[in-house]
């Protein structure tokens, strides 16, 4: 069995051409993998290069070097050099992001929103409507919310939705970047669980939690990312 | 992965000594929203109506699977054909409603007219179809037989959503369908531009000054700059961790939205 | 018509050289009466004696050039030959493009009937045949059965024509696709390339702001099951008549410089829908003067008092019918 998702050696830096073409190294010589059921947390220092590790496992960010594998079924993807339809396809079956952000579509109803997420997804329209409507109610958004466009919510509020989004589908790999940084204590909690129901169904999680008590009820692993920093690979 | 629904090769057009278009290569399938950006006079327009066959190429190519699944070079179709493509297989949403549709004719003898086009010849189920996609991009049925000039400009461009999807296309071009619309009809018809792609698999092209509208809209974007494609990819990556200078700029000239 | 009753290219001397002339001749006219003057006002050249003019009014080359066009249009049924307009001497919307097509084909054995509204004695009709008779000397005739050119504007003689006729029909507007597209040269390319779809756009507009079609005249067509026609601002009752007629029928547009035709026994199908096919108008009364069911009928106002009634349009059908019922 090959684990779900494998960074081999990748190295990120951004070139900066507005600033005469500086060029700020991000990490290097990442190498880690994660296998179904863990949940592999990102620690370090904010700037480290947690979140850029995420975005380019979910394909957002390039890489200079090295290969990050996502399995797919029977197949092994690198998304460092896939064909964007195929990143695209495995956003849509395998990859589930999930940031701090909330980025949708304005005037789209909060309820519309996260189905959309789930028949993306992959779920039939009424399993979609039907699992939008428990997550929202679990994660404690009030009922009366659930037909007004999230642009108008509180940061909480919105960040439910959106964590409601990204959990929607039975996707096996779960990037979650700080999911849960405006929540309070009762809602972390439900997440929690959520994460830990998504691990037990086989799923794998690489995340960053900041909030330590989240952090140790999900995490089966810590990796400090401080040792990726690319000047210790440059020594 | 299948073969691409549209291609282009090479596609390469001059105005005088200016290059308009020069050796761009792309291609869509069904399902995907390809985004086209740049600024006024980088060539995006040129390209969409290069892709149309609207205007023929100094050299280069544009392919497309027919219905019948054959692959075919547009410029091998000869005008009748294309223009029978034109008003079946495929959808063309101005960036200015009054030259997509007609100003004088009723909203549902605007839809229904590409039926007709296509030989329907029922009065009822016509107008049927026609009240049916007014629903579907919101024009309440009661508009119907009112003209588009009685129109607001986002209902203007919904009617020719509407006029363009009725005969079940499977490619639709969209030459910056959102600009001169306020914030709030924009968000409203950019939602019914992504659900209508998705539900029915279209390919669409969409030429758009506005990188807002090319990430909420596609999935994948070209960067143009002096009729050249300079950078391409997937939407949120070209736009979050843009490769070239002149993206960067762009990326950096927008307000955060 | 205009309210005068003068015609800008009938002049004080128009009728000069015509003899046995009347003030009245025109608008009572006798076929054997107007046979006499053929012999009497051509030379032997075939020109109309003392007139000036060329025979027919316009030069040889000119109707070389018309003929041409005629002939092109023949063979494409249906499809509008552009053809250099001449300037005649009277305004567009006189019917110059009639009067030319006429004057081309017209030749000295034959027999001129012209029509305005079904009407030989309206100005505009009196006028043309008068113009004829002048500059050609043909004889002319009221009669739908004795012409063998007849000139039209708005209607088709209810007297069923006949092989060896030509009906001139005198069109303002030849392109029937012009008021959905004012591009001359995209309306070229939908006849070029049979798109007609937006054709039936306007039957929709009918159908869905009267509940049918209510376009009453210029009533599209399509033709020999190949280009789509306006068959000028005849009453759509007529449209069945140019269906699998046996005589020729000859369209021309002098400002639009068009020419077109439908040649003898030529398919001509109304545009319609399924679910409301083309109907011709009916009328619930019977002429009030010849007491004729089936005919087209105008409505005449007979005094101050909102008097009215129902009579023929065709007057000459209407006239006969009257004559043999006094007989």
């Amino acid at each position: 069995m090959t684990a779900l998702l494998t960074f081999q050696d990748v190295a990120k830096s951004f070139t900066l051409h507005l600033r005469g073409g500086i060029v700020l190294p991000v990490v290097g010589g990442v190498s880690l993998v994660v296998e179904p059921g863990e949940c592999v947390v990102l620690g370090g220092p904010s700037g480290a290069g947690k979140s850029s590790l995420l975005k380019m496992a979910y394909g957002n960010y390039r890489c200079d070097a090295g290969a990050i594998r996502v399995r797919d079924g029977e197949a092994v993807v690198d998304v460092v050099r896939a064909d964007p339809r195929v990143v695209l396809a495995l956003r849509a079956r395998v990859i589930a992001y999930v940031s701090q952000f909330l980025r949708v579509i304005p005037r789209v109803p909060a309820l519309d929103v996260v189905e959309a997420a789930g028949r993306e997804g992959g779920l039939s329209e009424e399993a979609a409507r039907a699992r939008a409507k428990d997550l929202l109610a679990r994660l404690n958004l009030p009922e009366r919310l659930w037909g007004l466009p999230p642009a108008t919510f509180s940061g909480g509020e919105q960040q439910r939705v959106n964590i409601a989004r990204g959990l929607i589908a039975d996707r096996p790999l779960l990037l979650l970047d700080e999911p849960t940084a405006s929540l309070d204590a009762q809602n972390r909690a439900v997440v929690a669980d959520l994460v830990r129901e998504k691990l037990k169904a086989g799923a794998g999680v690489l995340g960053i939690f900041h909030d330590s008590e989240m952090r140790d009820a999900v995490a089966t692993r810590v990796v400090d990312v401080t040792r990726f920093a690319p000047q210790a690979r440059a020594a | 992965m299948s073969a691409p629904l549209l291609s282009a090769h090479g596609l390469t057009k001059t105005y005088g000594n200016r290059l308009a278009c020069a050796g761009i290569d792309l291609d869509i399938t069904e399902g995907e929203v390809l985004a086209i950006v740049g600024e006024s006079g980088s060539g995006k327009s040129t390209l969409l109506s290069l892709l149309a066959g609207e205007l023929a190429p100094d050299s280069g190519e544009v392919r497309y699977r027919m219905r019948d699944g054959q692959t075919r070079s547009l410029a091998d179709l000869g005008p009748a054909a294309l223009r029978r493509l034109m008003r079946t297989d495929w959808g063309f949403v101005r960036q200015d409603a009054r030259q997509g549709l007609r100003m004088a004719v009723s909203a549902g003898g605007n839809v229904g007219e590409r039926l007709m086009g296509m030989g329907e010849r029922h009065y009822g189920r016509i107008r049927g179809q026609a009240l049916d996609w007014l629903g579907r991009v919101e024009i309440e049925a009661g508009r119907v037989d009112d003209p588009p000039s009685q129109f607001s400009g986002g209902m203007r461009q919904r009617l020719q959503i509407a006029r363009n999807l009725v005969t079940g296309p499977r490619l639709v071009l969209m030459d910056e369908p959102t600009s001169g619309l306020d914030v709030s009809v924009q968000a409203r018809l950019l939602d019914l531009i992504r659900r209508l792609s998705a539900e029915l698999g279209l390919a669409v092209i969409i030429v758009t000054h506005d990188l807002a509208v090319a990430r909420l809209l596609s999935h994948r974007i070209a960067v143009m700059r002096a009729g050249r494609v300079i950078e391409t990819g997937l939407t949120d990556r070209v736009l979050d961790d843009p490769e070239h200078a002149y993206t960067q700029l762009l990326v950096a000239s927008v307000l955060a939205a | 018509m205009s309210a005068t009753g003068m015609s800008p290219f009938l002049g004080g001397s128009a009728s000069r050289e015509l003899p046995g002339r009347a003030p009245d001749d025109a608008q009572v006219p006798s076929p054997e009466r107007d046979r006499g003057i053929v012999a009497s006002v051509l030379d032997a050249a075939g020109n109309a004696r003392g007139s000036g003019y060329n025979f027919a009014y316009l030069d040889e080359g000119t109707k070389r050039m018309i003929r041409r066009a005629i002939l092109k249009a023949i063979a494409v049924p249906g499809y509008q030959v552009p053809f250099a307009s001449r300037e005649m001497p009277m305004p567009y919307g006189w019917g110059t493009g009639g009067v030319q097509v006429t004057a081309a084909i017209l030749g000295q054995s034959d027999v001129l009937k012209v029509i305005d509204q079904g009407a030989d004695d309206t100005t505009n009709a009196v006028s043309i045949r008068r113009f004829f008779a002048k500059t050609s000397g043909v004889a002319t005739t009221t009669r739908t059965t004795e012409a063998t050119v007849i000139q039209t504007r708005h209607r088709i003689p209810e007297t069923p024509l006949t092989e060896g006729q030509i009906l001139v029909y005198q069109v303002p507007i030849p392109e029937p696709l012009r008021f959905l597209e004012p591009r001359e040269t995209e309306t070229r390319q939908l006849h070029a390339l049979a798109e007609y779809g937006a054709m039936h756009v306007k039957l929709y507009e009918d159908i869905s702001r009267h509940g049918h079609i209510a376009t009453t005249y210029a009533y599209p067509v399509e033709v020999a099951g190949r280009y789509v026609m306006d068959p000028s601002p005849t009453p759509k009752f007529d449209n069945p008549k140019m269906d699998d007629c046996p005589a020729l029928q000859l369209f021309g547009a002098g400002r639009e410089r068009r020419i077109y035709a439908v040649p003898p026994y030529t398919r001509v199908r109304s545009l319609d829908f399924e679910d409301h096919p083309f109907r011709v108008q009916e009328f619930t009364q019977p002429c009030a003067l010849c007491g004729a069911r089936g005919h087209y009928l105008d409505e005449v106002v007979t005094d101050d008092s909102g008097g009215r009634m129902f009579i023929c349009s065709d007057t000459d059908i209407c006239e006969t019918r009257v004559a043999e019922a006094a007989r």
